[in-house]
């Protein structure tokens, strides 16, 4: 059986006690992974600087090109894994047995990875707006007469991963250029990319000190947070209160992204279908850009019903179906929860499934080994309904009725938000808003994303602080 | 080394020792003249006589579980033998991290478990006379007395630094964890202080969590446990996994030694069978029989033994004249192990939560 090991700045460690990863529809075992304890990250940390100082050896350019060199390995070559190798067609099949996630669907987070990697050189040029690099490695230096100065808040970057969606590990790609060392805790479920992803970034000549891989349990996550400066950390909305507001932490919960039509365009609203369909159905409706609440001041229950209409042909498919846009709970019981949570909150009146009418069973498809959410799309009659704020982990949208002048201080913390309005006063109200971090102007999808932007803050602006420099 | 034959009449002799005992600790405690109220009040609801009728380990069984709901809460003074009930009584928490902690009431018990343990500590690495550091919870757990005891037997004399778990476990849920980091930096700063101050301490009682964190501190200091002067550490908890075992070995202790236990406040201390790289630091411990027994048991049917290296619940009987429990169920888990020629009796490995109670629980506090 394939095993993982812990990786301590790129030395495997072979723990004494491993987690078993199965498949989600069979139950066989897949791979074994080493776990960390807290001990041997708290430890290790205390050599963070070193993985910087290996990084800082290189220069930025280059290691630009090496990642890029990166992006091709990670798509296309064979890569060690265990005690051979792994093709890029053996990380789509392993990491759809564990995650639960359509091979099409690991194909496609596969292919956003590599994009990001090959354009790393733009994003970075537009999250520093034009930076020299070398004035990060040096700390210091001259651009256009004015000196400028950076100083790294963090030798690493700590990552407290999650299982459900790998489209997430594009926020960590441009910390290596930045030479900035990188500490990751994978999702139980999803070893895969971490691991491919760095032994791509060593065959490419990134030096393998600046990474460190701890699997284990919630414990050896508080651990990563508590012994690197910055980190990142993925989780519901009590990991994002537990965080909110600690400077150290950017926390990254669920999205409730919504596309909002204003009174002048929602006459039209047909003609966006198609954007919410996607906006709610890509990626199993895993990520936190899919759409979860349309909002709209009138035809709310017409909207809904065709939405409801045409996600209502999706099924549930074996994840080897080229077909399935469904992607499995591998973790038993979730489905259960949540589906419960959702007929609980259906019993407050004003709200409607109104996906339940092209069902003829219920929306929670029970498997032996694993479950599937079946879409659903719930009208809510008005935004005080305690439905118009939930948000779960498949194809699930609120359409929510609501007075344009009432949206923006009824829809919450967005992070997506997708105004479609023409009206000036209403777009410079959105782009005043600010509860919504990504702010799309016009029928754009709320999952089509503009890599050269940030992503709940900037990744930059978090390992760098900019500072006064003067020499004599 | 013993035999299998030496070995098993040793089993078949530790057997008979516990069925002597358990008929002579049944007939204290149910005796008027000596039991303590709890266990009187209750016999006398019975339709059965347990002086009478339990003349063995197994007969227990008549007993059904053990309820610790029945630990919690006063009179303090039911379970006080009466034939006790002159001496000084102490009380000992445990946990008690939801509602009313349950309590056990001791005279000498705490002694007589420590020294027992004290007795098969190795001189060479917890030297007699040497001062200790116990560092660690104490306030309404026996931990810190029976340490101190434990150190005053060998002709030591104990420093003490307390944490408190059950403000730990409110920092945990509150989600304080600024406040957490900062009690356990002022908890190992006192640890700091002690080693530093010329108090010729040698041994030490603490916990995995603490242990780690004080390493690490050393570390940062230019220094390790053992060039403080550390040649000998006891420690215990479901933390101290095989994989923590290793760790500690390889990366903490800079070559002092180092034995796990596991115990609590119902049990009294379990030593450990030897553990190290020969074994891949398998963790075997084995309750001190006959005063308390182990058993490793069905979770379904806790009247079944599992069969030897088979995962079950751990299953506590206490025997002592001060403190009666038959069968009582533990929130922990392991799996079966085979006497062996120091311990001649069931023991118990890969000692962990309960599964079915482990989300719930919060464990490792410190």
């Amino acid at each position: 059986m394939i095993h993982f090991p812990t990786l301590r700045w790129g030395k495997p460690y072979e723990s004494l006690e491993t987690d078993e990863v199965r498949h989600f529809a069979t139950g066989e075992p897949i791979a074994r992974v080493s776990q960390a304890n807290p001990g041997i990250v708290a430890r290790d940390l205390r050599k963070a600087q070193k993985a910087r100082d290996a990084l800082r050896g290189v220069p930025a350019v280059e290691l630009l090109e090496r990642v890029r060199k990166a992006a091709d390995l990670f798509m296309h070559a064979d890569l060690p894994l265990g005690d051979g190798t792994q093709s890029p067609e053996d990380f789509v099949r392993q990491q759809s047995a564990t995650t639960g996630l359509s091979e099409h669907m690991a194909r496609m987070n596969m292919d956003k990875l590599r994009f990001v990697l090959e354009h790393l050189d733009e994003i970075l040029d537009s999250l520093t707006r034009g930076l020299d690099l070398e004035i990060l490695t040096r700390g210091y230096g001259e651009e256009n007469g004015l000196m400028r100065s950076y100083q790294a808040t963090t030798p690493a970057l700590g990552m407290v991963l999650p299982s459900n969606s790998p489209g997430v590990h594009t926020l960590w790609l441009p910390v290596i250029p930045m030479q900035i060392g990188l500490v990751l805790k994978p999702g139980p479920q999803e070893p895969w990319t971490p691991w491919r992803m760095a032994q791509a970034f060593f065959e490419a000549g990134v030096p393998p000190e600046s990474i460190s891989i701890y699997p284990g349990g919630a414990d050896v996550g508080a651990a990563v947070l508590k012994d690197t400066q910055r980190s990142l950390i993925f989780g519901g909305l009590p990991t994002v209160n537990a965080y909110r507001g600690n400077p150290g932490v950017q926390v990254h919960g669920p999205g409730f992204s919504k596309i909002l039509l204003g009174e002048d365009c929602v006459d039209d609203w047909e003609q966006h279908l198609d954007l919410m369909v996607d906006s709610v159905l890509v990626n199993s409706g895993r990520s936190c850009i899919n759409c979860s609440g349309i909002w709209a001041p009138r035809h709310t229950r017409e909207i809904a019903a065709a939405l409801a209409e045409r996600l209502a042909g999706v099924e549930a498919l074996p994840p080897d179906n080229d077909g399935a846009q469904l992607a499995a709970f591998t973790v038993k019981g979730q489905a259960e929860a949540i589906n419960g949570d959702i007929d609980e909150t259906l019993k407050t009146p004003g709200a409607e499934d109104m996906t339940a009418v092209y069902r003829s069973a219920s929306r929670w498809v029970e498997q032996e080994r694993c479950d599937y959410m079946l879409p659903t799309v719930v009208h809510c009659d008005s935004p005080e309904h305690p439905m118009a704020a939930k948000e779960y982990m498949f194809p699930f949208a609120t359409v929510v009725q609501c007075p344009q002048d009432k949206m923006l201080g009824a829809i919450g913390d967005t992070l997506v938000g997708t105004g479609i309005t023409n009206d000036a006063a209403f777009r410079q109200q959105l782009l005043d808003a600010d509860n919504i971090d990504r702010l799309n102007l016009g029928p754009v999808p709320t999952i089509s994303l503009n890599w050269l932007q940030p992503h709940e803050g900037n990744i930059v602006d978090f390992l760098y602080r900019a500072r006064a420099f003067q020499e004599a | 080394m013993n035999s299998d034959g030496d070995l098993q009449a040793s089993a078949a002799a530790a057997r008979e020792a516990l069925d002597a005992h358990v008929r002579a600790i049944v007939a204290w405690h149910f005796d008027p003249e000596t039991g303590c109220p709890f266990w009187l009040d209750w016999a006398a609801r019975q339709d059965w006589d347990p002086r009478a009728e339990i003349q063995s380990f197994d007969d227990l069984h008549k007993f059904g579980l053990f309820e610790d709901e029945a630990l919690r809460g006063g009179p303090v003074r039911r379970w006080v033998p009466k034939a006790y009930a002159d001496r000084p009584i102490y009380t000992f928490e445990t946990g008690g991290t939801t509602g009313t902690p349950k309590s056990r009431i001791s005279v000498d018990d705490f002694r007589i478990d420590y020294e027992m343990f004290a007795d098969n500590l190795p001189d060479e690495h917890f030297p007699r006379g040497a001062n200790w550091l116990m560092l660690g919870p104490s306030g309404p757990r026996r931990l810190r007395l029976a340490v101190e005891h434990l150190a005053q037997y060998r002709g030591g004399i104990s420093f003490c630094v307390d944490l408190d778990p059950r403000w730990v476990i409110k920092l945990i849920k509150k989600g304080w964890t600024e406040h957490l980091h900062a009690y356990q930096e002022h908890v190992i700063d006192q640890a700091v202080t002690i080693l530093q101050s010329g108090h010729d301490v040698r041994c030490m009682f603490t916990t995995p969590k603490l242990l780690e964190a004080l390493a690490l501190r050393l570390d940062d200091m230019g220094t390790t446990l053992h060039e403080v002067g550390i040649t000998g550490i006891f420690s215990g908890g479901t933390e101290f996994t095989p994989q923590w075992n290793r760790f500690a070995h390889e990366e903490l202790l800079d070559g002092a030694y180092m034995t796990p236990t596991y115990g609590n406040t119902l049990m009294g201390l379990a030593a450990s069978a030897p553990s190290g790289p020969d074994n891949g630091y398998k963790i075997s411990y084995y309750a001190p029989q006959p005063r308390a027994v182990i058993q490793v048991v069905d979770p379904d049917d806790p009247d079944t033994v599992v069969a030897y290296g088979a995962t079950g619940r751990v299953k506590l009987t206490t025997l002592t004249k001060e403190f009666f429990m038959p069968a009582f169920l533990e929130r922990d888990e392991g799996e079966r192990e085979r006497p062996y020629a120091a311990y001649p009796w069931d023991g118990v490995s890969g000692v962990r939560p309960f599964a079915k109670f482990a989300k719930s629980t919060t464990v490792g506090v410190y």
